[in-house]
């Protein structure tokens, strides 16, 4: 992956497909501490302890087509390689909480990456999910929940054009705004 | 900067005019966007496909994403559904060619030909 945020995307592919109906993403930036930290939880199916021991290895995927699952371990690595730590904690029937701590200044560092581009891709497919989507840069903040959209939407959906140009501004320009 | 009054006034604008899609009548787009798909590229595809079905107003697409289609080497892969007729599967997309494939198969009726899976093996 070239982007944290390309990650991001496919590691919440994993919580749409564990059922959630609640998916959040919280990016911490802290200069001063030199991290950038992402967490992302939600209130799918869960996994097993069992499961959750060997979820990090490449030859463990639940997909049936083939025996592996790539997402996590190249996430896992993305991480540990600069210097950050990873970490999942999962209950079945509660859902999942997946961590991954980088240095913020390590040369390995991916850049983060198009997050409006991500979240606006997880808004639009997954109407029926509701996403807290919450961006910190230092002191800057930037948030959106989509049940807020929702209520003041009504009926009309994200995909809908007028709705779905408006998005992408409002989610492009706060995260522009985050860096100034 | 954008706010929460101006998506009132879309919505109310959209109210009426809003054709609630019929989802029997919709033509489906669906973007791979499994490991494989994202890392090859699929994020920019799905998003210029999404640019261009709003500028174009086109009410009655819907454009979704999938898990893994199966054959990674090909990534990033989009199948354009139009009832009535067959799936096409169009592989290595960029967005270039994905606003290229909205508006010549979509909004034309034309398949692509030379983008789809059979023209690549």
């Amino acid at each position: 992956m070239r982007e944290i945020a390309l990650h991001i995307l496919d590691i919440v592919q994993n919580s749409v497909v564990a059922g959630a109906t609640e998916i959040g993403v919280d990016i911490r930036e802290d200069i001063p501490k030199d991290t950038l930290t992402v967490v992302i939880s939600d209130n799918g199916c869960g996994m097993s302890e069992e499961f959750l021991k060997k979820v990090v290895d490449p030859f463990t995927t639940k997909r049936t087509t083939r025996k592996v699952g790539l997402g996590i371990p190249l996430y896992k690595m993305a991480a540990e390689n600069t210097g950050g730590h990873f970490d999942i904690q999962s209950e079945e029937g509660k859902g999942t909480v997946v961590t991954a701590v980088f240095g913020h200044s390590h040369i390995d560092r991916q850049p983060l990456g198009d997050m409006a581009e991500t979240m606006l891709s997880l808004f639009t497919s997954y109407e029926n999910i509701d996403f807290s989507y919450k961006h910190t840069v230092n002191q800057n903040e930037f948030e959106v929940d989509t049940k807020e959209l929702k209520k003041v939407l009504g009926d009309i959906p994200f995909s809908a054009p007028d709705v779905y140009l408006w998005l992408s501004e409002f989610l492009k320009e706060g995260e522009d705004e985050l860096y100034k | 900067m954008k706010s929460l009054a101006e998506l009132e006034a879309i919505r109310n604008k959209a109210k009426g005019s809003v054709n609630l899609r019929k989802d029997d009548h919709a033509v489906r787009v669906v973007v791979g966007m499994a490991t494989c798909g994202i890392a090859a590229g699929a994020r920019p595809v799905m998003s210029a496909i999404m640019d261009e079905v709003a500028k174009r107003n086109l009410e009655h697409v819907a454009v979704t994403q999938t898990g893994c289609i199966g054959v990674c080497r090909l990534e990033p892969i989009v199948e354009v559904m139009v009832p009535g007729e067959e799936k096409v599967t169009y592989v290595k997309v960029d967005p270039k060619k994905a606003a290229e494939i909205v508006s010549e198969h979509i909004v034309n009726g034309r398949v692509v030909t030379k983008y789809t899976i059979g023209a690549a093996q």
